[in-house]
């Protein structure tokens, strides 16, 4: 089985909501300071998968990223994981796309790799949380889509998925070649150990420039975009926190409790 | 060249009733349709769903397009964008909204795609501008920690809105309308999918989209066995059981607990939230509620900015010294 894993950089979304900072003349998150980017986590679930179908079927793990000045360290995580070839589109005329922009460079770079059954995405990205590109890539190439899974398997020549449903989940069939994107409820993701570590210091990554994948530089990133951004904010959250107290935890329980009857809440 | 007119919304049918997100999306969508003087259709899939286009136009349709096939019982991507497609391309409209509900992940994106438009998904707000009278749509992005407003002009425009954001109008059975149907024409060799089984592992007992009380655990609970002294606050109080993500996926609550961005948007009465740090994506799925109380043994939690009462200590002598306290006011 071969398997493509879209795998996005991105600033931390666990670092502290109080670092979050918008700037507001140029619609744009300022970066945590000292806080470096990460996988966005349910790509990281998405190369989960990938991994758990090499170890069952045999075959390639191939992580794609794109963006511009990726860093290294960063995007290298999927081979430390245990992939086994990184190709990035690494240009400034990548970066800054939206989920249509994206998901055709993407898909040309896809088309470009030439030989999958499978192409794997996190079901929204930790940043932008649009998640299409998964359903963008996939149409895009003319293939069959799931999105949200949390179990793949794959029998004679099928995949078999379980999608999270409002209130529990379904098992679908579908056909190969597939683009399925991933949820949390897969599980954990694997920790790197020494061995990939090593092996993804070692591994340099295939590195494509717009040229290389076959497209202008008008159709993708910010300059192909289909969607305008007209502001980015940050809300303001009204209303202070009363916090209550005591002399115990339950003479604070019971003040709470006794507060919120005084407000007519209780 | 046809023009694009009229606002148009995707209407969900659940256990042989009318979705609740499809009400609330027919009320955003008049809303939209009264500002630019136009109709608003609705459009119904599936099978055996004929019966249910009346209630669309009580809930402030003034036409409903049915496909019904029994191709179409269950929800399978190629058969209802190839259908969705079918009907957008027949009817036009300006806009098109869905809601952000398990369908809705899955055919909006898909569908904006093959109509080669673009589509703003979670939407909370949604306005026309008055000068390009095109659709605004603001959507919370960066786990909810930001807000964006996007525009653009290709057609349809399409949205996703998030549950409870939206209002419905006020049910008029007397309402008319136009009821129109369309053959879905699918051929079946097109749909590569096959649904094998479908499993519903809901919780007996209060929903928790409809509960008025909810007692909602956290990482800080450590154990699905600590859920236990939530469950008998929740039945102390009368309201439901919730969890932030990491419990329901580390299977010590079942998953359909998970309130969140990615999980159910709640909006009662009361939230109780337990060993919860806050975190944008949590406060995405209950910052709705009316009352939020927060109980936390760091007081630099996040919660604690979101909440309107808390404590902070140990859930372990909180909880139980709280939950007995509530039932001696409650004369329990």
């Amino acid at each position: 089985m071969n398997v493509i894993v879209c795998v996005k950089q991105i600033n931390d979304p666990e670092a502290p909501p109080s670092s979050f900072k918008v700037d507001s003349a140029t619609n744009k998150v300022v970066p945590p300071p000292g806080v470096p980017p990460v996988i966005s986590p349910y790509d990281e679930q998405a190369v989960e998968a990938a991994l758990r179908i090499k170890d069952a079927q045999g075959g390639k793990v191939t992580a794609l990223s794109m963006g511009a000045n990726l860093t290294r360290d960063v995007v290298k995580k999927p081979l430390a994981m245990g992939a086994d070839e990184l190709v990035l589109l690494d240009d400034e005329a990548f970066a800054e796309g939206d989920s249509w922009s994206t998901a055709y460079a993407l898909a040309m770079a896809i088309k470009k790799i030439g030989e999958y059954d499978l192409v794997f995405c996190g079901r929204q990205a930790g940043d932008w949380d649009a998640g299409q590109v998964g359903s963008g890539i996939a149409e895009i190439l003319g293939l069959p889509s799931i999105t949200i899974a949390r179990k793949i398997d794959i029998t004679d020549g099928k995949a078999k998925v379980e999608r999270v449903t409002a209130d529990g989940y379904e098992v679908v069939e579908i056909s190969l070649p597939a683009v399925i994107t991933v949820t949390s409820e897969l599980g954990e993701p694997r920790y790197p150990n020494i061995k990939g570590i090593m092996a993804a210091k070692r591994k340099e990554p295939t590195i494509w420039k717009p040229a290389d994948i076959g497209v202008d530089p008008s159709q993708i990133g910010n300059t192909g975009r289909r969607t305008k951004l007209m502001k980015l904010f940050q809300p303001i959250r009204e209303g202070e926190c009363e916090i209550v107290g005591g002399e115990s935890p339950e003479e604070a329980a019971a003040n709470l409790a006794l507060k919120l009857r005084e407000a007519k809440i209780l | 060249m046809a023009e694009y007119k009229g606002v148009m919304i995707y209407g969900e049918v659940k256990e042989g009733k009318l979705a609740p997100i499809t009400a609330e999306i027919l009320g955003c969508g008049r809303k939209l349709a009264n500002d630019l003087g136009q109709d608003l259709c609705a459009v119904l899939v599936g099978s055996g769903i004929n019966d249910l286009a009346q209630e669309a136009i009580a809930f402030g349709a003034d036409k409903v397009y049915v496909v019904d096939d029994p191709l179409l019982k269950d929800y399978q991507t190629d058969s209802y964008v190839a259908v969705m497609e079918k009907v957008v391309k027949q009817v036009m409209p300006q806009i098109l909204l869905l809601g952000q509900t398990s369908i809705g992940r899955d055919l909006a994106p898909r569908l904006a795609f093959r109509l080669e438009t673009a589509v703003s998904m979670d939407c909370l707000e949604l306005a026309i501008d008055p000068d390009s009278k095109l659709m605004l749509q603001t959507r919370p992005v960066y786990g909810g920690n930001a807000q964006a407003i996007y525009s653009y002009d290709s057609h349809p425009q399409m949205a996703t809105v998030r549950a409870k954001a939206m209002s419905p109008l006020e049910r008029d059975a007397s309402r008319k309308g136009e009821v129109t149907t369309i053959e879905a024409g699918i051929d079946p060799s097109t749909i590569r999918t096959k649904v094998l089984n479908k499993v519903s592992q809901e919780v007996a007992g209060i929903k928790l989209e409809d509960a008025e009380i909810i007692v909602s655990g956290g990482r800080g609970m450590g154990s699905g066995d600590n859920f236990k002294p939530l469950e008998e606050l929740a039945k102390a109080l009368g309201g439901a059981v919730g969890s932030s993500r990491p419990p329901a996926d580390n299977g010590w609550v079942p998953e359909a607990y998970h309130i969140g961005l990615t999980g159910k948007v709640v909006a009662p009465n009361i939230y109780i939230a337990v060993g919860i740090s806050g975190a944008s994506q949590h406060l995405s799925g209950c910052s709705g509620s009316k009352h939020i109380i927060a109980i936390n043994k760091d007081p630099e939690a996040n919660i604690f900015r979101a909440a309107e009462f808390g404590v902070v200590g140990d859930w372990k002598q909180l909880i139980p010294a709280f939950t007995n306290k509530v039932k001696e006011l409650l004369g329990k």
